[in-house]
């Protein structure tokens, strides 16, 4: 049930319109090659690539999570085979204090980015809609400026925003009235706080960052599927009588609810595996307490002494994490449409 | 304008237009906000990397560089950071990216042609394959892939950076240009096809010049993934000569206080490449994502 439908999916296209013959009956050509056999031989270079780059290291990853691979093992002169300890790797990993606490870090990070990402975007979606065709082109080309900027020079920007000294965020604060930022948040003179030493407040940056980064992509695929509603639609609801709120609840949100159901997959699967941002706004692999997942892992396998088993293991775990959470919602996806 | 003569007669057409004007007003006040939180950091990031040093490194605001300079560009491209120019670093990253995009666009057509052209036993595996490996961590290929290049040799070598990075952009690289190569009409093929042309020609004179914008799109975001591809640059490459702008940006990270000119600079000349491309495929690559992703 499930295949068929995905296989639908696949199969569509917005400007084909349905019942499109899908099997042509072509005039046989004295070409050399039987016609069932070329796709799969235009498919050979891309399913190779994927096999040995992709599926293949997959595996690897897989078993290395139970083996033991450090030094000896990874040497160019006379490597000596890994040794397999069984769940070993999972345990150690369970007993320590900085996966919890990065596992912990991983998924507030995700939940708190997704959520801010997604109503930031529809915000900015729904308003550049209202806007006039200049405006609404100009502003298209600014929040694009901020999408555009590499994950690396992301976190340089942010990190130097952020700025214990000369940071942008430590001299806005200090323009707050005295007595308000008391009030707030418990301190009068923001310069030389430093904002990047605590996990607690990296976050905040990393958030802020993250945010900026993925708000435009949102707001410009909101457009577009608002775009794609017929205007009659609006325009029953307008004669009706219909609030704007009301018309977003009963008009907007149910046709864009496929939109944003893959929009939500792809902003949980982007947050879940950010690295870049991270690395630069830490510095690196420093402070153990401020890790994800991928640093985590990353860490493990790379900092010496590497352990190449641990890393892996921790891989593997993001990576179920991942599928779970993407399984569930492909799952809605497909519902959601097969209602409709 | 008459409206406002006649106030008597027209009172409530008078504050219905009020009332849209107001609205107007706020969209746009919204509408510039946003602009300036969104362009702020880039104007930041460009601006920092033209002040003196004196501007940088103080607890004033700045906005413009009034001591405008050249002196952190100049610096990056002749002293460079860890011993070689920045102009090497940008270098090897468009000879990754470009790598990759040359061998990414050539496998991605041919796979975006057979499922969007063909019916064919193991199509749908192969869809929901690319769904799945999309998914899938950078972390969790970055262990074996790290020490297959090193038995293969590879370490330490730009081809071997390309040849993960081909691997890493394929799986979206199908998906996209699927959506591309479907939006062709099959009459066209079927109408050249029946004049008597090869099916290497059919697609060569028909389908791939209708095709070649999305595959453009397709390249340019592959293109913009390899620039941008921080872990695997990190593990692959021990020797900065080999360094791509993503690991060379932190060793301006030094243990005596960091060169924020220097790096800003640096950041601004990374951003660019992906700025332009960013506008100028702007529109079709917003499509090919959400239409892949939707109608996927």
């Amino acid at each position: 049930m499930t295949d068929t439908s995905i296989a639908r999916r696949g199969g569509g296209h917005a400007s084909a319109p349905s019942g499109r013959p899908r099997r042509s009956h072509r005039p046989q050509k004295a070409s050399g090659l039987n016609p069932k056999l070329i796709p799969y031989v235009l498919l050979i270079p891309g399913v190779l690539v994927m096999a040995a780059l992709l599926l293949y290291p997959m595996i690897q990853a897989g078993i290395m999570s139970f083996q033991k691979v450090g030094i000896p093992q990874i040497r160019d002169v006379n490597p000596r085979p890994a040794d397999w300890v069984g769940w070993e790797n999972y345990t150690k990993i369970f007993e320590n204090d900085i996966f919890w606490s990065a596992l912990r870090n991983t998924l507030v990070f995700a939940f708190v980015t997704v959520s801010l990402t997604l109503i930031v975007g529809t915000g900015v979606g729904v308003l550049l809609q209202q806007l006039s065709k200049r405006m609404s082109t100009v502003l298209i080309v600014g929040i694009m400026f901020a999408w555009a900027v590499p994950p690396v020079a992301q976190g340089v920007i942010w990190r130097w925003l952020f700025d214990a000294e000369a940071g942008i965020v430590n001299w806005a604060l200090n323009l707050l009235p005295d007595f308000l930022s008391t009030a707030l948040f418990g301190r009068a003179d923001w310069t030389g706080v430093p904002w990047l030493n605590e996990a607690y407040t990296v976050y905040i940056a990393l958030i802020m960052t993250v945010v900026w980064a993925s708000f435009p992509f949102i707001a410009v695929s909101v457009l577009a599927g608002l775009k794609s509603i017929p205007n009659e639609l609006y325009e029953a609801a307008r004669v009706d009588g219909s609030s704007p709120w009301r018309t977003f609840r009963t008009i907007t949100f149910p046709l864009l609810k496929p939109v944003f159901a893959v929009l939500t997959i792809l902003s949980i699967i982007w947050d879940f595996k950010v690295f870049s941002q991270l690395y630069v706004l830490l510095n690196g692999p420093t402070n153990r307490e401020a890790f994800n997942l991928s640093m985590f892992s990353y860490a493990e396998a790379f900092r010496p002494p590497p352990k190449m088993g641990s890393g892996a293991a921790i891989a593997v775990i993001l990576t179920i994490i991942l599928l779970i959470v993407t399984a569930f919602y492909v799952r809605q996806m497909i519902k959601s449409e097969e209602v409709q | 304008m008459t409206t406002l003569t006649s106030p008597q007669v027209r009172r409530p057409r008078d504050t219905a237009r009020t009332r849209k004007k107001l609205r107007k007003i706020a969209l746009n006040g919204t509408a510039v906000v946003v602009f300036v939180i969104a362009m702020f950091p880039v104007y930041w990031m460009v601006s920092t990397g033209f002040k003196t040093n004196d501007q940088i490194f103080t607890t004033e605001f700045i906005p413009f560089p009034t001591s405008f300079t050249f002196e952190h560009f100049d610096r990056v491209l002749d002293q460079g950071v860890a011993g070689n120019s920045i102009w090497l670093y940008l270098r090897n990253s468009a000879i990754v990216a470009l790598g990759t995009v040359a061998v990414g666009a050539v496998f991605s057509l041919l796979a975006a042609t057979a499922v969007s052209r063909f019916r064919f036993k193991g199509r749908t595996s192969f869809l929901i394959t690319l769904l799945i490996v999309q998914m899938v961590p950078a972390e969790a290929l970055l262990i074996p892939l790290f020490l297959s290049v090193k038995r293969l040799g590879l370490y330490d070598q730009l081809l071997g950076l390309i040849v993960v990075n081909v691997g890493l952009t394929l799986p979206f690289g199908i998906w996209m240009l699927r959506t591309f190569v479907a939006a062709v009409p099959k009459s066209l093929e079927e109408a050249a096809w029946i004049d008597g042309a090869s099916r290497f020609t059919t697609f060569w004179k028909v389908l791939f010049p209708l095709v070649a914008p999305g595959l453009v799109a397709t390249s340019i975001f592959s293109f913009i993934t390899a620039w941008n591809e921080l872990i695997f640059a990190l593990v692959l490459m021990s020797d900065p000569s080999g360094y791509t702008m993503p690991v060379a940006l932190q060793y301006f990270f030094g243990q005596r206080g960091t060169d924020w000119g220097a790096i800003m600079a640096s950041s601004t000349l990374m951003t660019i490449p992906v700025v332009v491309f960013f506008l100028l495929v702007q529109r079709r690559m917003v499509s090919g994502l959400v239409a892949g992703a939707v109608k996927g």
